[in-house]
């Protein structure tokens, strides 16, 4: 597909790049010559120097024969400009970032009289993954195929779990629940487990499974898997705020700790549920008498990247709570991933992966069949959902008998809704949408999956 | 994430990635066992036996190239850095393998007489060092050309277009290879534009030998002067170069050598229809205003000689052309006409043709910006505060594009002098020698006096000889690429 980014921004880069390597002639569009030099001569896209809300730019970029548009500068009204211009001088779909809280909450209007295909917070994106991590802390991570109905969770096992030197072949018989290892991280190796790999302490392990047989997994091998009751947030940004409302909706007891006087005043205004506190987040004495040994969770959401990285690490030393840290920049994300310090978030990933989902979403209407795409195990292996629409080579054909590409597994079959791990007499069949995890890049069709 | 760190980390230990830098050097020796494949078949047609020096040569391209290309390197990591050094060690190799069928076949006994007349045929210069080229066999005058033709648009643009290259930063090759000060996407995917680039270079040239076939002219005689003509190279395959065809003949490779130095960008946006962009464009209107100033000037100073407007001005333009594109066929010695005649030719040689063609020389584009800013620096004597920007084409010239093409120009000076002084050990007058490195360096072919269109190369010894072929090959890659492997940075570890 032909897409158009305008903005070179993280987002915009971090986009453009993935984007390539799926194979698409991407155009990058920015008003400042030193942003585009800045755009990696790795990335194989065409870079235009313009103002990405000119229809002279954007015809420059090719807007009449493009399928996205996406805008992703600084200001929200640039962006919806963009979008606006794009619609009516090309015949592509549009996607805007939109961080103002106040346009947010007019979302559906923007969208549907605008015809602006797909508009996205990275705030509130990045507070409803905080969210659905605090609502089950066992998980590092989480990601959902099928509409929520199969989640692959990460999580790392500890010695209490009694899961060290335990086949993964064993585990089934063991706990008599149906989940799939999917993935494990070990140090700086990643494997995708066939039956006969061995689990040891320390590893980062990925599993597939319903919600409701992942709560079982857990329960039996002794993980936490209620919700947390209360949580602690330092910062009271916008992600702040949102993750706040949501939090206080679920019914979790929250306390904000927000340098700023004039900040606290608002959000106490506007959260009338949460408890805000004025003062430095990075003040130990106002945390401890705050109860942060007592807090069953610990959200560190300050602008600077290196606080939020020390106060989790003073937390983890402090207590046993559920830590999120925010991290902005992206550079060093495998050193912090080396501190352990629980779940680590990115809001310009998750940014980047949210656009990513909907240009895959849409290429599915135009030929290839991939649902959704996610990228695990530290990015080097991939987790796709497929959907099965007509007769191929592998369909009807029991999973034993089907010589799979090495790196490969099936972690699961969703069939009319419901969710069966599949197992070597399992078939595949039209109507299904199928789970495959690999480190084989580049799938496209289900029946990439064979070996050829 | 973590793979690009290792990649980094494994980028530190090994200052430059050799792995890929062997692969692509591999992948262009495969390619030109394949290129040679038209001459073998040109010996089997005309039952040469010199056929078997190709065969040979093809087998040590493929010896070599085939172990460099068996594995694909892990790490695709690629710099300008490695860009650069590899397009230079390419265009090297290349030469050296290119050269050796003359050398087997002991039709060119010398090899570095060989080299000079296949590095002066890759680099489109189309100087020489026969004497009589009549008494080479028909598949060494095939391959002779057909290097003009595959130098012209470059062999790793070329494999840009059909060698599948995941990740990696492909736009550095294309950067060295590609002549003029900036270098342009025509679409997103540098292959795709690679692509397209060939497309338009295939079909130019198809057209011509078309039109070269239904001037009568011998099937081998109009693909070898197409050849010639589409790369701007030069080599004739007749003693007299293009002067012993008819009138019909000179005046379509007279057309097609200008339509050659002409930016491909321009034929793209034609292509896609936008017709009124592509006149705007100020390089090619420079182009072709220098072009007409040239040939009116030159008619003027040489009616005289020829007595009829017609004939002066085909002599004129013929001229003006071939120089200006830097192809370097003659229809006439121009060395005998007069003075100011001979002047604009040597000036012309120097302009050269636009960026993104396939000529050589400073580029329109280059000397179109150093006007410029020489204007801007006039302007800022008489309003010292005033704030301006050099453009062109209405667009603002990047500040870093300017430093560059004045860089350009000192080491363009510096290496020129060198040069001149370099080959001044050989006794032969300044007119010859000033000519001969303008003529290598600008990939021309022809000089004046000594070198002029009537005489040759092989009045040189074998060291001056080695300088010039240096020469071609810096003007055809743009001085950087070659320079970059004398800097002892590039190879030093951190």
């Amino acid at each position: 597909m032909k897409i158009i980014i305008i903005g070179c921004g993280k987002v915009g880069v971090t986009l453009a790049e993935q984007l390539v390597e799926e194979n698409h002639d991407v155009v990058l569009v920015d008003e400042s010559p030193a942003q585009l030099q800045e755009v990696p001569e790795t990335i194989d896209a065409l870079t235009i120097l313009g103002n990405g809300a000119s229809v002279v730019t954007q015809m420059e970029a090719g807007v009449k024969s493009a399928d996205i548009l996406i805008a992703v500068t600084g200001s929200d009204e640039l962006n919806l400009l963009c979008c606006l211009i794009a619609k009516k001088a090309g015949r592509c779909q549009t996607i805007a970032r939109v961080r103002n809280p106040v346009y947010s909450e007019e979302i559906g209007f923007i969208k549907e009289s605008l015809g602006i295909s797909m508009i996205i917070n990275p705030e509130f994106t990045t507070a409803t993954e905080i969210a659905r991590l605090l609502r089950f802390p066992s998980a590092i991570k989480i990601d959902t195929f099928a509409k929520g109905r199969v989640e692959l969770l990460k999580f790392r096992v500890k010695p209490e779990f009694n899961l060290n030197e335990v086949a993964v072949s064993s585990l089934q018989e063991q706990l008599k629940c149906d989940v799939l290892v999917s993935g494990v991280e070990r140090g700086d190796e990643v494997h995708i487990p066939n039956g006969d790999f061995v689990l040891r302490d320390g590893d980062l392990v990925s599993i597939i499974a319903s919600p409701q047989n992942a709560a079982k997994f857990f329960q039996k091998i002794g993980l936490k898997t209620n919700q947390v009751k209360n949580c602690m947030i330092v910062g009271g940004g916008k992600i702040g705020f949102y993750l706040a409302k949501q939090l206080v909706d679920m019914k979790i007891q929250v306390r904000i700790v927000e340098k700023s006087k004039e900040r606290c005043e608002r959000l106490s205004e506007l959260l009338p549920g949460a408890m805000v506190l004025q003062g430095d987040g990075t003040d130990r004495k106002l945390l401890i008498e705050e109860g942060l040994e007592r807090t069953e969770a610990f959200v560190t959401l300050t602008n600077m990247d290196e606080e939020n990285i020390l106060l989790s690490l003073f937390a983890k030393d402090q207590t046993s709570a559920k830590l999120i840290t925010k991290v902005n920049r992206i550079s060093f994300d495998h050193l912090i991933d080396r501190l352990d310090l629980g779940s680590v978030i990115y809001p310009k990933y998750l940014t980047a992966d949210y656009i990513l989902q909907y240009v895959r979403a849409m290429q599915n209407s135009i030929g290839s069949n991939v649902e959704t795409l996610y990228h695990i195990l530290d990015k080097r292996a991939e987790a796709l959902e497929f959907s099965i629409h007509e007769n191929s080579s592998v369909v009807g054909i029991p999973l034993m008998d089907i010589e799979l590409k090495d790196n490969l597994l099936i972690g699961c079959i969703n069939r009319h809704g419901k969710i069966r791990i599949p197992r070597g007499h399992d078939m595949i069949q039209v109507g299904d949408t199928v789970i495959v995890v690999t480190t084989q890049k580049g799938l496209n069709d289900i029946e990439d999956i064979l070996k050829k | 994430m973590l793979e690009e760190m290792a990649v980094c980390r494994s980028g530190m230990e090994e200052t430059m990635n050799y792995s890929i830098i062997g692969y692509i050097i591999g992948w262009v020796l495969n390619l030109e066992a394949g290129l040679m494949v038209p001459a073998l078949v040109t010996a089997l047609i005309y039952r040469e036996k010199a056929g078997w020096a190709f065969l040979l040569a093809m087998l040590l391209c493929l010896l070599i190239g085939l172990p460099l290309t068996v594995r694909k390197p892990k790490n695709r990591i690629f710099y300008t850095k490695e860009g650069f050094v590899t397009v230079a060690l390419c265009w090297i190799a290349m030469s050296i393998m290119g050269a050796l069928p003359f050398w087997f076949s002991g039709e060119i006994p010398s090899l570095i007489d060989a080299i000079f007349e296949t590095v002066s045929g890759f680099t489109t210069t189309g100087a020489s060092i026969l004497n009589d080229v009549e008494a080479l066999s028909k598949c060494m005058l095939f391959w002779r050309s057909f290097t003009h033709w595959v130098g012209g648009m470059g062999v790793l643009v070329f494999l840009l277009a059909v060698l599948p290259m995941v990740g990696g930063s492909q736009m550095n090759l294309m950067k060295a290879e590609s002549p003029g000060p900036t270098v342009s996407r025509l679409v997103p995917k540098v292959k795709s534009t690679a692509k397209i680039l060939y497309e338009i270079y295939i079909g130019m040239t198809v057209l011509e030998i078309i039109l070269l076939l239904l001037g009568g002219m011998p099937v081998f005689d109009a693909l070898t002067t197409a050849f010639g003509t589409a790369g701007t190279g030069g080599f004739g395959i007749k003693n007299d170069s293009i002067a012993g065809y008819s009138v019909y003949i000179q005046v379509v490779v007279t057309i097609f050598m200008i339509l050659f130095g002409v930016n491909f960008n321009i034929y793209y946006l034609i292509l896609i229809g936008k017709i009124r962009q592509s006149t705007k464009n100020e390089e090619v209107r420079w182009y072709f205003g220098i072009i007409g100033a040239a040939i009116l000037l030159i008619t003027f100073d040489i009616y005289h000689l020829y007595g009829s407007v017609g004939k002066a001005v085909q002599q004129s333009a013929f001229q003006v052309a071939t120089i200006i594109t830097t192809t370097g066929y003659s229809t006439t010695d121009f060395n005998l006409w007069p003075q100011a005649s001979r002047t604009i030719l040597v000036i012309l040689m120097f302009v050269g043709a636009c960026a993104g063609s396939t000529g050589g020389g400073i580029k329109v584009s280059r000397l179109l910006i150093l006007f410029k800013t020489v204007k801007k620096e006039l302007h800022q004597f008489l309003h010292p505060r005033n704030v301006t920007k050099v453009k062109i084409d209405g667009k603002t010239v990047e500040h870093e594009v300017v430093r560059q093409t004045n860089v350009f120009l000192v080491a363009y000076v510096m290496i020129f002098a060198i040069s001149v002084l370099l080959i001044s050990i050989d006794e032969k007058d300044l007119i010859t020698n000033f000519t001969a490195v303008a003529a290598t360096f600008n990939n021309i072919g022809p000089g004046l006096e000594l070198v002029g269109p009537a005489s040759n190369f092989s009045i040189f010894s074998n060291p001056v000889k080695m300088v010039l072929t240096f020469d071609m090959l810096a003007g055809r890659l743009e001085i950087f690429p070659m320079l970059l492997l004398f800097v002892r940075d590039t190879w030093r570890k951190f």
